[in-house]
């Protein structure tokens, strides 16, 4: 009778030579991770590099200045006024409807039709590109309203956003309403409070810190955003608010900072170059922080739990 | 309302029907809340409306053979489509490029490799990259990726170029294409990982052996996904790319071009009038319909290989 | 009175060993009225009449009927899939929460039947309360969780007496007046649940229900409840669902016994005083559920 040969090596445990394989793949995936952060750190310190210069020297009064077609006197002071009441549109009008949503699809909504059609519709939405949405507040705030909005107003350009963002309100409210435990509602509907009482009382505060994350991170999206405001009337060039009230300003013309960036970007002239690059450093500054003020909260209750 | 110590004497089971006015409010709360759930739908059918009614007064406005023009100048009611479409298939196409193996490759790492120390280092530079505006990486593109790889490669490419927005956008979807990918690796239960170790598998071909071809709805629709995010990019191209005002068809990736998405944003930054009824203004909603449709059917198709990743496990 | 053995009617089989922990029915169970020819049965607090519980179209809980009589324990014993939870949930109207839950019979309370189409379930909970399995106290202060129900219900009197006595009653408040501001969450198991069962107290239902209430808990917390629910029945009806028989036989007053049909509905097998159903069971069924032949 042969023997047959055991297919196993039963040789030494020991490993028998370097695992070369292993640690070429190993290297390559740090070399990818690299990249990643070499890209990123290349965008900023050339960013930075370009823009400190104009900062350093013109500092406040670049930032309190409107844009120009004078690079020496040109500053971002209508974008940052812009942006800042881009963020306070949004925040009014897309935060309350957006969690209002989530709670009506968590909490409320019996699983017909109607919700279902609801709840695609909202996914389909947060996939369409934000230039599409430019068109919608183009086609609808600034042209078929023109009266109640002013036109290529602010106010048109808010709405404008704040639809933008709203699927993203709706999904990351829902997500952090849908992880409050069972157990916490059965308790609060045990003792004979209402649906709108657990919903309030109870799991609301719940998932407070979700919401809060989620909405932090939207406004931070709306804040970057460029195409939309395009197409919905945002003001590429020059232009004067001059003495015009807040109201007036709200139904007037405008632009944000991201427009601006675009705007200078586009100039010829070799001045404007570093005058972009320091309005970048601006708009970073804002979206970064909102970022990290996000994933601070965001981690700070997920450590909890 | 009191409530006594001991049973109250008889119990107040008449008033099983609960107080009126807190019904009424529940009512109330309950309407206000779907009345907010149907802004989205709103939302949806407006959308439709605007492209659809300025797309046909398009399309009413032109003839056909318009749209097979040479080049897209749609102020000399040129409105060659094949010139945007190649312009958007050869940036999404270098976009892809760049995206699928950087974005894979860090998704493997952070599923199958990292310890805790790692992933806070690397996630956060992800979601930093995530963060970052479009324009300002189009910037980026147009002042450093052109002359420092375009035009290393290529020394006789134009400023503008379309490689270097393809890059742009790449850079955009890395992290798009990474986090989903890494969900669907982690989605992959531990115990096929642990069969494969006990097998006396290493880490290598477990990866790229098991838990990849286990993952491979999830990564498609993370191709997929970053591929709908690519096209519907404006900024990077409206920046780096040039062709604002017009560009002429090209399949050259060193030479300046025109997509769907950066047309729009040329057409709407142009011209300092609301609403010309001219058809170069109403090509604006037909680009807007185009792209909708397409991204659409690709989110469509993405989401249908989201869902199967989450069946299967 | 100790039983060791199984009634001697039955033949025993030989390879069952005899049943390794005796069941011992307490004395205070017989306290329970009823049958022989003693004081009528007490008044029901709650009466269940051919209840049938459905989830879509699966039925969990078919046809039953019961009283649970007034200042007494009723428990509701039978193994897994008998529906005794579902069956539980049905009395306080619970199940509506689930959607597709669907509920047939009459429940009534005081001659009203609680499914009536005008009646407000949340009227319901504030009438019969609940214990569940798992302690879950709201993410708030003890004081909180407790005054909790009373201030949603528009309590207008002295909230501290209130949340007092509750606590009191609940054997709770030695171990927690000192703190009463810190989080419910905060507490050992045991003390989790008997805070939940003040909370439940604090609202004055009529009735209580607990799920498996001590199921989760070590067995002197275990042991702490029962007592606890020996003390409570004086000024409420409490309906316990249990696995744990002995449990049932020491702590009940009555007992019904629930089993799985072969359309895996549960179904009422037997319903007695908890003292005749572990000792002279009219069922063969309950019979061998009782003695752990199967379950």
């Amino acid at each position: 009778m042969t023997a047959i040969a055991s297919p196993v090596r039963t040789g030494s445990l020991r490993r028998t030579g370097a695992d070369w394989m292993g640690l070429a793949f190993h290297g390559v995936l740090l070399l990818s991770l690299l990249v990643s952060l070499l890209i990123l750190l290349t965008l900023i310190v050339d960013v930075v590099g370009r823009g400190a210069p104009v900062l350093a020297e013109r500092g406040l009064d670049f930032l309190t200045s409107p844009t120009s077609s004078r690079p020496a006197q040109a500053g971002v002071a209508q974008g940052i006024f812009g942006t800042l009441m881009m963020a306070a549109l949004v925040a009014l009008l897309a935060f309350p409807i957006g969690i209002l949503t989530a709670i009506y699809l968590e909490e409320y909504a019996s699983d017909s039709r109607l919700t279902r059609l609801i709840n695609v519709n909202i996914r389909n939405l947060a996939g369409v590109p934000s230039v599409v949405y430019g068109l919608l507040g183009l086609a609808i705030f600034v042209i078929a309203l023109r009266d109640v909005t002013g036109g290529r107003s602010m106010i048109a350009g808010g709405i404008t956003l704040a639809i933008l963002v709203l699927p993203i309100v709706i999904i990351t409210s829902a997500e952090a309403i849908r992880s409050v435990p069972r157990s916490l509602r059965e308790a609060g509907y045990g003792v004979g409070a209402s649906r709108w009482e657990v919903t309030r009382l109870l799991v609301l505060p719940s998932a407070a810190p979700g919401i809060l994350t989620g909405t932090v991170l939207s406004l931070s999206r709306a804040l970057g955003e460029t195409a939309p405001l395009i197409l919905a009337g945002a003001v590429l060039g020059g232009f004067s608010t001059g003495s015009k009230d807040i109201v007036e300003q709200i139904f007037g013309r405008y632009t944000v900072l991201p427009v601006t960036i675009f705007d200078w970007a586009r100039r010829p002239q070799a001045d404007f170059r570093e005058l972009t690059a320091a309005a970048i450093v601006v708009l970073l500054v804002v979206t970064l922080l909102a970022n990290a003020i996000a994933i601070y909260l965001r981690n700070r209750y997920e450590g909890a739990r | 309302m009191t409530i006594n110590a001991a049973h109250p004497e008889p119990p107040l089971s008449w008033k099983l029907q609960g107080r009126s006015n807190r019904r009424r409010r529940e009512r109330l709360v309950h309407a206000v809340l779907l009345a907010a759930a149907l802004v989205s739908v709103l939302v949806s059918a407006l959308i439709v409306v605007s492209l659809l009614g300025g797309a046909v007064d398009f399309l009413s406005r032109i003839d056909p053979s318009q749209l097979l023009a040479d080049g897209w100048y749609p102020r000399r009611d040129e409105f060659g489509l094949l010139t945007l479409f190649a312009g958007s298939l050869l940036v999404t196409g270098m976009a892809t490029l760049v995206a699928v193996p950087i974005g894979l490759l860090a998704a493997i790492y952070l599923a199958e490799y990292a310890n805790r120390r790692a992933r806070r280092i690397v996630k956060p530079v992800l979601e930093i990259l995530a963060g970052i505006p479009s324009v300002v990486l189009g910037f980026f593109a147009l002042t450093w990726l052109s002359p420092h790889v375009v035009q290393r490669l290529n020394p006789s490419a134009s400023d503008f170029n379309l490689m270097a927005a393809g890059l742009g956008v790449g850079v955009l979807t890395i992290p798009l294409i990474a986090s989903v990918s890494e969900d669907a690796m982690r989605a992959v239960p531990a115990s096929i990982r642990e069969a494969s170790y006990g097998l006396g598998a290493r880490r290598i071909t477990t990866s790229l052996a098991v838990v990849i071809p286990a993952a491979t709805s999830g990564i498609v629709a993370a191709v997929i996904l970053g591929v709908s995010r690519a096209v519907g990019e404006t900024m990077v191209v409206a920046v780096a790319a040039g062709g604002s005002g017009g560009a002429r068809f090209t399949l050259d990736p060193y030479d300046q071009g025109q997509t769907i998405t950066a047309a729009m944003a040329s057409l709407a930054a142009g011209t300092d009038q609301v609403a010309g009824g001219n058809a170069a203004y109403q090509s604006l909603f037909f680009l807007g319909l185009l792209l909708f449709a397409v991204t659409f059917v690709l989110n469509q198709v993405g989401d249908v290989f989201v869902r199967r990743t989450r069946q299967q496990y | 009175m100790t039983m060791t053995q199984p009634p001697p009617s039955l033949p025993p089989p030989s390879s069952r060993p005899p049943m390794a922990v005796p069941i011992r029915v307490d004395a205070a169970a017989s306290r329970a009225g009823g049958g022989d020819g003693e004081a009528p049965a007490p008044k029901p607090a709650v009466e269940l009449r051919d209840v049938s519980v459905y989830y879509g179209s699966f039925r969990a809980v078919r046809n039953v009927t019961f009283d649970a009589p007034a200042n007494a324990i009723t428990a509701l014993i039978g193994p897994s899939g008998s529906g005794k939870s579902t069956l539980l949930r049905a009395i306080n109207r619970m199940n509506d929460l689930i959607p597709g839950a669907r509920t047939e019979g009459e429940v009534l309370y005081h001659g009203q039947n609680l499914y009536a189409p005008d009646v407000d379930p949340v009227e319901v909970r504030r009438r019969i309360g609940m214990v569940f399995q798992k302690p879950n106290p709201f993410p708030k202060s003890i004081y909180d969780n407790v005054a909790f129900g009373p201030r949603i219900n528009g309590f207008k009197g002295n909230l501290d007496e209130l949340v007092e006595q509750s606590l009191r009653r609940a054997v709770l408040w030695d171990e927690v007046k000192d703190k009463l501001r810190q989080s419910g969450l905060a507490l050992s198991g045991g003390q989790q649940q008997r805070l939940c069962i003040a909370r439940a107290i604090a609202v004055e239902p009529e009735i209580i229900l607990m799920d498996e209430p001590a199921s989760a808990l070590d067995p002197r917390s275990t042991l702490q409840i029962e007592e606890l629910m020996a003390e409570l029945r004086a000024r409420y009806t409490i309906v316990i669902v249990t696995h744990n028989m002995q449990q049932a036989a020491r702590a009940s007053d009555y007992t019904v016994f629930l089993n799985m049909g072969e359309d895996r509905a549960g179904y009422i097998v037997e319903r007695a005083r908890t003292i005749d159903i572990f000792t002279n069971p009219k069922s063969q069924l309950t019979e061998d559920y009782v003695s752990g032949r199967f379950g």
